[in-house]
């Protein structure tokens, strides 16, 4: 049986109060309730505040490059798949530096469970805005409000008919420990973006503003109903919808390679009589 | 010329099955007992153009490619103006009837349409070429069928009919060339490109992982990996982007898998941050580089060796790296072989130069005998290392034990930050002298590892010619015919470009009495690498930057 101490308990880089705590809680929480041990599990992320979170509990780690932790995360899985790999990062790895390896990873449908630490802000670089800040968002690096629209990620993964997609919100632990497990079941690509307070850069979006505005998804919603998940990806505002936006049962990547059937090809040796044949094709 | 060969030139516009000709002739050249060389130049374009398919053949090895043509086969009028100045004295040209052409040309015109019928009047070319020579009609319709593969009868039925009719054509019409005398007693051969070459190595090597974004010329070695994918269980991805490509090559070396990346220096240009990565978190992987001209896009399809300084200093940071430059066909192969096992050795960024020139290039080969390869096996025996287990363990050779995540208990932490022991971020100033440090005497398993450059010719010669990578052929023929006309001179050729070693080759250089640098860049990259590294200095450069590959008479002509 899994336990949290195998998960440790490290002391951290964040700030006091900063919303990556009860994620990285329910996290551990989350794998526990699967019953996974650390081993069995491989976290990969980028850079970034989030991105540091899996340095602070037991795991294999990869810690890569700014954006670029969705390749990685794609080749280690096709590498072994029977690794749980778990990508960790934050709405400026993911949605920003990363934009194209989203797009793809949601196409090629990874056994993958993506956890977006979206904090609308950028921590670590201190405080200008991300893909994901509001329109009119003031920062140091934008005086006059951000001119941009926000980038939904939401919306955008439905619209590609990502294999899983759900919201949960940092101050809401329980919930986003069920959302994380339900990633983790899903086969295929699983994003659940989850929405963070910063409390030192981002005081627009803070924990009461979210609280009063996260509600959860009804009981009688239909995930597997494309056009209602897209009309609720869309929404923001007043009214923020968590949980589970979207799912489907496409087969994942992995299942393409017909080399995996057996397994992983770690290990294998080269077979040199059909090496040999192969040769012969250029006489 | 020093040793006795035929130079037929193909030419003709994109589309008109130049490629496939070209390699089923000089299959068949190969199967009647002959050594080949090919050279292929091609606009960048899907159609239309100007491309070259030459094929220089011989009893013996041949080096490198020729300038003047033996025989031209034209499969459009505009080959025939084209070519026409790099005509041996009366050489024969194979043309339509119905086409203008120069003044003054030996021509053999022949009725290609009524010829091809239902087929195709490049195989109408081919043949015609084929007969005049002598080779058995058999033989080419073989080699045709060989290229072409399985699957495709009906095309191969009007083709072998074509054939007939050609043969027929050149018995009443037609002309004989002499062809080179053939060695008995050759061993059985087999005809490779540098790029097959390079993905056959890898293959042999182990490698079970590629991702690439497509780009000329190094499509090729991805192409081939994927043609024998399922057979050899190795999984070719296509990546959104080149620095998706490297990152998950690295991902799936993490992982275990031994991986390669192949790209040319705009796609390696954005890979750059991840040689980084490779570096600092202590990943194998094999980046094989087709150099082509640029800066920027450059000359898509043309050739150049301008990226070695680039390859050299990619990546920020400190680290070591080694850098091959393969220059022949066999060299590609072993090679490759060789990078992997360096990848895994030093656990970081191993790369490989080639250029368009070598990738095209076929050339015959005895087929290498895969059954004393080595593999490379990634990861060590978990049972081995001492618990907790230290993925950037302090060592003294820099090198620190390998375990794959999932394959125990132990936790695998691979960092892009400065990280202790056990992998994790860190900013112990202490520490962070100690991590630099052990990366950087991982250079030794690399300088245990390199590559003697490769001497040819008498000592202390009156010129030394000194090149790497794809130009090894052209200044060795150009070496030996220096020789021919009583000058005493010599090769020097590194198929490794990093690190140098002065002991292998500096006394080779302070010997000749002129020391002649030939590359295919503007700038001469390897003489002033070799100047910062030893303090020698070359009495002299040989440079091309046209695009076109370095052949011994244009190093003969810049002497």
């Amino acid at each position: 049986m899994a336990t949290i101490e195998q998960y440790g308990d490290y002391k951290t880089s964040w700030c006091p109060g900063c919303g990556n705590f009860p994620i990285l809680r329910a996290v551990k929480e989350a794998l526990v309730g699967l019953d996974l041990e650390p081993h069995q599990v491989l976290f990969v992320s980028g850079i970034g505040q989030a991105a540091k979170a899996p340095h602070y509990l037991n795991a294999n780690v990869f810690n890569g490059l700014h954006g670029r932790s969705l390749p990685v995360a794609t080749g280690a899985k096709l590498a072994n798949p029977n690794l749980v790999v778990i990508v960790e990062s934050g709405d400026g790895c993911m949605y920003g530096e990363g934009g194209n390896h989203f797009l793809a990873a949601i196409r090629r449908n990874v056994d993958l469970t993506v956890l977006v630490h979206n904090n609308q802000v950028y921590g670590l670089t201190k405080g200008q805005a991300s893909p994901t800040s509001d329109r009119g968002f003031v920062t140091k690096a934008q005086p006059d409000g951000v001119y941009s629209l926000p980038f939904n990620p939401l919306a955008v993964a439905v619209a590609l008919q990502a294999g899983f997609v759900a919201r949960a919100f940092a101050g809401m632990v329980e919930h986003l420990v069920e959302m994380i497990q339900a990633g983790i079941k899903h086969k295929g690509f699983s994003l659940i973006d989850i929405l963070q307070p910063c409390v030192s850069f981002n005081h627009v979006n803070t924990y009461e503003w979210y609280r009063q505005r996260c509600k959860p998804l009804p009981d009688d919603y239909d995930p597997t109903d494309w056009q209602r998940a897209m009309a609720s990806s869309l929404k923001w505002g007043d009214e923020i919808p968590i949980g589970i936006i979207y799912k489907n049962n496409r087969p994942s990547f992995e299942e393409n390679f017909p080399m995996l059937k057996e397994g992983s090809l770690i290990g294998r040796e080269v077979n040199r009589a059909t090496l040999r044949t192969i040769l012969e094709h250029y006489s | 010329m020093e040793y006795p060969s035929l130079n037929i030139l193909i030419g003709g516009e994109a589309g008109q099955g130049l490629q496939t000709m070209g390699e089923a002739f000089t299959r068949a050249l190969v199967r009647s007992g002959y050594r080949v060389h090919v050279m292929q130049t091609y606009e960048s374009r899907v159609r239309g153009g100007h491309n070259v398919f030459a094929i220089r053949f011989g009893p013996e090895g041949v080096l490198a490619p020729r300038e003047t043509v033996d025989l031209l086969l034209a499969l459009n009028q505009e080959t025939l103006y084209i070519h026409e100045k790099e005509l041996a004295k009366d050489a024969p040209a194979i043309a339509d009837e119905e086409w203008r052409s120069p003044t003054g040309m030996n021509l053999v015109r022949v009725p290609y349409k009524k010829l091809a019928q239902d087929g195709f009047i490049n195989t109408v070319a081919m043949a015609i070429g084929g007969a005049m020579l002598g080779l058995p009609l058999d033989t080419l319709a073989g080699a045709l069928e060989s290229v072409m593969g399985a699957g495709k009868a009906q095309k191969a039925e009007a083709g072998r009919r074509a054939l007939e009719r050609a043969y027929e054509w050149v018995k009443e019409n037609g002309q004989r060339i002499e062809p080179p005398p053939k060695k008995e007693g050759l061993p059985r051969r087999i005809v490779l490109n540098g790029h097959e070459a390079v993905a056959l190595g890898a293959i042999s090597a182990g490698v079970r992982f590629c991702a690439f974004y497509p780009m000329s010329p190094s499509t090729s070695v991805a192409m081939t990996l994927i043609q024998w994918a399922k057979e050899m269980g190795i999984i070719v991805e296509q990546a959104e982007d080149e620095i998706a490509a490297i990152n998950m090559a690295i991902g799936a070396s993490y992982a275990g898998l031994p991986s390669i990346v192949p790209t040319s220096g705009g796609g390696f240009a954005l890979m750059v941050e991840a040689v980084s990565l490779a570096a600092v978190s202590e990943t194998p992987v094999v980046i094989l580089i087709g150099q082509r001209p640029g800066p920027a896009t450059g000359l898509a399809t043309r050739t150049e060796q301008a990226d070695l300084e680039f390859v050299l200093h990619a990546g920020h940071g400190e680290f070591p790296r080694a850098i091959y430059a393969p220059g022949s066909i066999e060299e590609c192969f072993h090679l490759t072989r060789r990078a992997f096992e360096v990848a895994e050795a030093s656990q970081g960024p191993v790369f490989i130069l080639t250029d368009h020139f070598l990738a095209d290039s076929y050339r015959d080969v005895i087929p290498f005998s895969v059954e004393g390869l080595s593999q490379v096996n990634p990861g060590e025996d978990p049972f081995s290392v001492e618990s907790p287990y230290l993925r950037y363990k302090i060592t003294e050779s820099g090198v620190s034990p390998r375990l794959l995540p999932g394959a125990s208990k132990e936790l695998v932490v691979a960092d892009s930050h400065e990280h202790t022991e056990r992998g994790h971020i860190t900013e112990d100033l202490e520490l962070r002298p100690k991590m630099v440090e052990k990366r950087l005497r991982k250079m030794g398993i690399i300088k245990d590892r390199v590559v003697p450059p490769e001497y040819e010719g008498p000592e202390d010669p009156d010129v030394l010619l000194v090149g790497w990578g794809s130009t090894k052929g052209a200044i060795m023929e150009a070496s030996r015919l220096l020789g021919a006309k009583g000058i005493k001179a010599s090769s020097l050729h590194f198929s490794q470009v990093w690190p140098l070693c002065e002991e292998q080759f500096l006394n080779k250089l302070q010997g000749a009495k002129r020391a002649v640098c030939v590359e295919g860049n503007a700038t001469g990259q390897l003489a002033r690498l070799i100047r910062r590294e030893t303090g020698f200095s070359f009495d002299e450069r040989v440079s091309r930057y046209d695009g076109l590959p370095i052949t011994p008479e244009y190093i003969l002509r810049r002497l």
